[in-house]
């Protein structure tokens, strides 16, 4: 085909609408650019207005998020935001990977972990961290085992091959994942805050420079075709469009980047994600206000015969676009042929509002950036209440009376419950020697930052969580707990929260139901940022998370960043010696609403959630992270899933020592009842622990078993031993 | 006492073992490329995925520029620490015996380990005492150290076994337990488990200090 005759094909709406686009779109952008679109054309809106790149359905409810805070360094519209930790960026954003993991969960969870990394890479910041989020149906499934096993393997190979440590992350199943898996993945980086890397492309005359993995056939149309639908039966012939990952090449990538941006040799950076170079260059042309005119031609392929739109649309990964002055150029050549990375001088800055895409010097498409990139509908959606049943009762396990203790041992050896240990063993948690607290080790990972001025090392805590029942049961309250159980993470270890990053994963938003749980979680966080006064710096939506039989529990996924001011005083999880007073802090009205034991009853998520309290919940949070910080508290741990028993018996098995303690009442409510955010269990010297505002001593830590008693003097007493070996084995079988 | 620290593409650990070098001597990396040490008077091959770890761990690294000066050097009796992903080039360059399988239970594992010393007449293990137990991690997938058993006798009888994993704490299935086995001459050592990862109490244990710092002992250099 010659390159007129790419130029003049027009192949019209019904080839638009099988690329995604309505007819109303077609008609607008038709209208808009007063010609029908050829083939590179269309290719390109049709990724650039699909739900995953325009947000379409989600943009004027995101409008509702605080996006503004005091150690706000980028926010919203960066590839990552930041906050300012101890004179230092610390960058961080979580970004969804479902459909691709759900079509091929080895490579999607990979190319998931790549994409994010690059993200925070584009900065000019040094990842430091990365976190999971994962979701799957019940774990009785084959598929189920096999996209758990798949996707934490493919997540590991990704993390550990490129030398970034994979310190925290969270694992639930829930039959409404069955179809439709979660892979939700965290990046934090840190870099000196001048040094921040925009994305806007500025400088009329100034070179593309393109550099990174081959441009080949793969994934084409992947994340955002894959993104901005529902899965269904032919969901195997979709695994084409998802990508192959190369740790080793993003860890070229990731050095270059860093000398290239140390050396002061870059105008811009952007990454190259879903809809490949079509949006990272219309994305830096819409920000910098400019136009480009690239040359398809001078893009290194892995497949020779490669179409423009081809080249256009590809999904390749590992690969970088950057603005650079002329004069630099050579010097930025020599960079990347140091690391062993391709690159290509593909294109200029030019005047105007045009991205030019030319093949050998031939004018093969022509579009307005910000017909690209601003011209995409919006659509209002037409929320409503869900309906009651939306969501079938899972398949009861446990009777609805039984023995508290073998209710426990039950709870703990569940697969939402159990030991995460199998799994996070699987990740390097420790590269790059910052990692004070590991997975399993503290209620949020720490990590130490380089010593200050004073002598002292502060740190930063991260985060992730979420929880899908409690928000299809109120996804305003869902949410909001959702967000204060991660400020409570972060309080354990002594952190506060500075800014939060959220991944909402929702099903269809065309139906009103579904409408109705995203614009009511988006208040829940929107309310929690604002009593926590942070704003939410960046994140990501994943919509159209449906399956043959319904939509996946709603699930907005929140990461946290937060600071501390000493690296070396901090807290554990596990209690730490016997003979410690037990306590906890918090007001705390639990009920099994929603709860684990709930579930596991043959309960549907239903009900009416304890009324939140957030003042006194932060009130908590700011006792604890005080004691914390004082030293006073060695132990501390958040009572979330499971409830208070949970909480205990984690403390338990942590620190291999039993406790005794008495509370008002060992009813099941009291014991296994749920209210995330607002309530801890603190250990510590008992002058101390006394001394905490709020604090109820319960008891002290010792012996071989945890010992609940009520004031009535009747008992729950477990083993220790058989606390751990529940714990142990709970998640351990599942996998292979 | 300059250390020079090895930088593969794809290497993961080498900052965090040149941090380490630094607590005890000055230190710098070393370009994969170039077959000039600088005048180093010890090496540290770190860990990590060098070259990918395309066709096999360390196969491609071994045939590096740098490792050609390296096999001089320890030709000459120069000491030379390989961690991990370096414990795996030194053994495909031959500088070391047994070679490294995947694990028995096929995944990569992160886990805080106790190690024994078992020589310590190594320049690598000369502030330890025989039978010393450290605490060290281990982060591999390919971290099974092999050997026949004719090979093994030979090398326990030479005490060529320098490491072993604490009774019950193998993560890897290793022959003989063997966490870390050194040349004949004993100038290069090699070992799984990460000293690099274990020299600050704030990230979870200061004992592989002492393998950095046994560099400084007396006849260290120059064995």
């Amino acid at each position: 085909m010659s390159d007129s005759h790419v130029a003049d094909h027009v192949p019209g709406v019904e080839r638009a609408v099988d690329l995604g686009l309505t007819r109303s779109e077609y008609d607008r952008i038709v209208e808009l650019i007063g010609r029908e679109p050829n083939e590179v054309e269309l290719a390109m809106f049709s990724l650039l207005w699909s739900e995953h790149c325009a947000y379409k359905h989600s943009k004027k409810v995101l409008r509702r998020l605080p996006t503004e805070g005091e150690r706000l360094l980028l926010g919203v519209g960066e590839n990552a935001g930041a906050v300012e930790v101890a004179g230092l960026a610390v960058a961080f954003k979580v970004e969804s990977h479902n459909h691709p993991s759900a079509v091929e969960p080895f490579q999607g969870a990979a190319t998931g972990v790549g994409g994010i990394l690059r993200d925070v890479i584009a900065l000019g910041a040094r990842p430091v961290a990365m976190l999971d989020s994962l979701r799957f149906g019940d774990p009785s499934s084959a598929r189920s085992r096999w996209l758990l096993d798949r996707a934490v393997a493919g997540i590991g190979h990704y993390g550990n091959s490129i030398g970034v440590p994979t310190v925290g992350g969270e694992i639930h199943f829930d039959q409404s994942y069955e179809s439709n898996c979660l892979v939700n993945a965290m990046c934090v980086g840190i870099a000196q805050p001048d040094a921040l890397m925009r994305c806007a492309a500025t400088g009329v005359g100034n070179r593309v420079i393109l550099f990174g993995a081959l441009t080949g056939r793969d994934g084409i149309g992947g994340a955002s075709v894959l993104a901005s639908a529902e899965l269904g039966d032919d969901d195997a012939d979709k695994r084409p469009t998802v990508q192959i990952g190369d740790p080793f090449a993003e860890k070229k990538v990731l050095e270059t980047c860093l000398e290239l941006i140390g050396s002061d040799l870059l105008v811009a950076l952007q990454d190259l994600g879903a809809a490949g170079l079509t949006s990272s260059s219309a994305e830096m042309a819409a920000q910098g206000k400019v136009g480009l005119d690239l040359d398809v031609g001078l893009v290194p392929l892995r497949e020779a015969d490669m179409e423009p739109f081809e080249i256009m649309v590809s999904e390749s990964q590992e690969r970088m676009l950057a603005v650079v002055e002329p004069s630099k150029v050579a010097a930025v050549l020599e960079v990347c042929e140091k690391w062993e990375v391709l690159a290509a001088d593909i294109g200029c800055v030019t005047e105007g509002d045009s991205l030019r895409i030319l093949r050998d010097g031939v004018e093969v498409g022509n579009v307005p950036v910000t017909t690209l990139v601003d011209d995409c509908p919006l659509y209002d959606l037409d929320p409503q209440e869900p309906p009651a049943g939306l969501y079938p009762p899972p398949p009861a396990d446990l009777p609805e009376q039984g023995d508290s203790a073998e209710t426990l041992l039950a709870l703990l050896a569940g697969p939402n419950l159990a030991s995460r240990t199998p799994v996070f063993e699987q990740y390097d948690s420790i590269v790059q020697a910052r990692t004070v607290r590991r997975p399993d080790q503290a209620d949020a990972a720490v990590l130490a930052l380089p010593v200050g001025a004073d002598g002292v090392r502060p740190a930063i805590a991260v985060s992730i969580d979420g929880n899908g029942r409690r928000v299809a049961a109120n996804p305003r309250v869902g949410a909001l707990e959702s967000v204060l159980e991660c400020a409570a993470n972060l309080a354990c270890t002594g952190a506060e929260a500075l800014g939060l990053t959220n991944c909402l994963n929702f099903g269809n938003p065309e139906k009103p139901h579904i409408a109705g749980q995203l614009v009511a979680a988006v208040e829940g966080i929107a309310q929690g940022c604002e009593a926590l006064g942070i704003p939410v710096v960046g994140g990501n939506v994943s919509l159209y998370n449906e399956g043959p039989t319904g939509p996946i529990l709603p699930t907005p996924v929140i990461g946290m960043v937060g600071e501390m001011p000493d690296a070396s005083v901090t807290s554990r999880s596990g209690f730490a010696a016997e003979g410690q007073a037990v306590a906890l802090v918090g007001t705390f009205e639990p009920s099994l609403v929603a709860s684990e034991l709930a579930a596991r009853r043959g309960h549907a998520p239903e009900g009416e959630l304890p009324a939140e309290n957030v003042e006194a919940a932060l009130a908590a949070h700011a006792a604890v992270r005080e004691a914390v910080r004082s030293g006073a508290v060695v132990t501390a741990h958040d009572v979330s899933e499971g409830g208070l028993a949970t909480a205990l018996a984690e403390c338990c098995a942590l620190g291999a020592v039993g406790c005794k303690v008495e509370i008002g009442s060992i009813s099941d409510t009291a014991l296994f009842g749920e209210a995330p955010g607002r309530c801890f269990v603190v250990a510590g010297d008992v002058a101390e622990i006394e001394a905490i505002p709020g604090a109820q001593l319960i008891g002290v830590t010792g012996g071989n078993d945890l010992v609940i008693a009520d004031r009535d003097g009747d008992r729950v007493v477990v083993a220790v031993a058989d606390i751990r070996s529940a714990r142990d084995g709970g998640l351990k079988r599942y996998l292979p | 006492m300059r250390i020079g620290v090895v930088r593969f593409p794809g290497s993961c650990d080498e900052t965090d073992a040149l941090d380490a070098c630094l607590k005890v001597a000055d230190a710098e990396l070393l370009w994969h490329g170039s077959t000039d040490l600088g005048g180093v008077d010890a090496i540290v091959v770190p860990g990590g995925f060098s070259y990918g770890d395309y066709l096999r761990p360390g196969a491609i690294a071994r045939f590096s520029p740098v490792m050609e000066a390296v096999a001089h050097f320890a030709a000459e009796g120069g000491p030379v620490l390989g961690i991990c992903n370096g414990f795996q080039v030194l053994c495909e360059a031959g500088l070391l015996p047994g070679a490294l399988l995947t694990n028995n239970g096929l995944r990569f594992l992160c886990r805080q380990t106790d190690i024994v010393v078992e020589r310590p007449t190594t320049p690598w293990t000369a502030a330890c005492d025989a039978g010393e137990r450290l605490s060290i991690p281990v982060k591999h997938t390919t971290g099974r150290w092999y050997s026949d058993p004719e090979t093994l006798k030979e090398l326990e009888a030479n005490e060529q076994i320098v490491f072993r994993y604490a009774p019950g704490q193998n993560p890897n299935g290793s022959v003989g337990d063997v966490a870390g086995v050194c040349s004949a001459a004993g100038n290069v050592v090699g070992l799984m488990p990460h000293p690099e990862h274990a020299v600050d109490v704030l990230t979870g244990s200061a004992d592989g200090l002492k393998l950095f710092s046994s560099i400084l002992s007396k006849g260290a250099v120059g064995v």
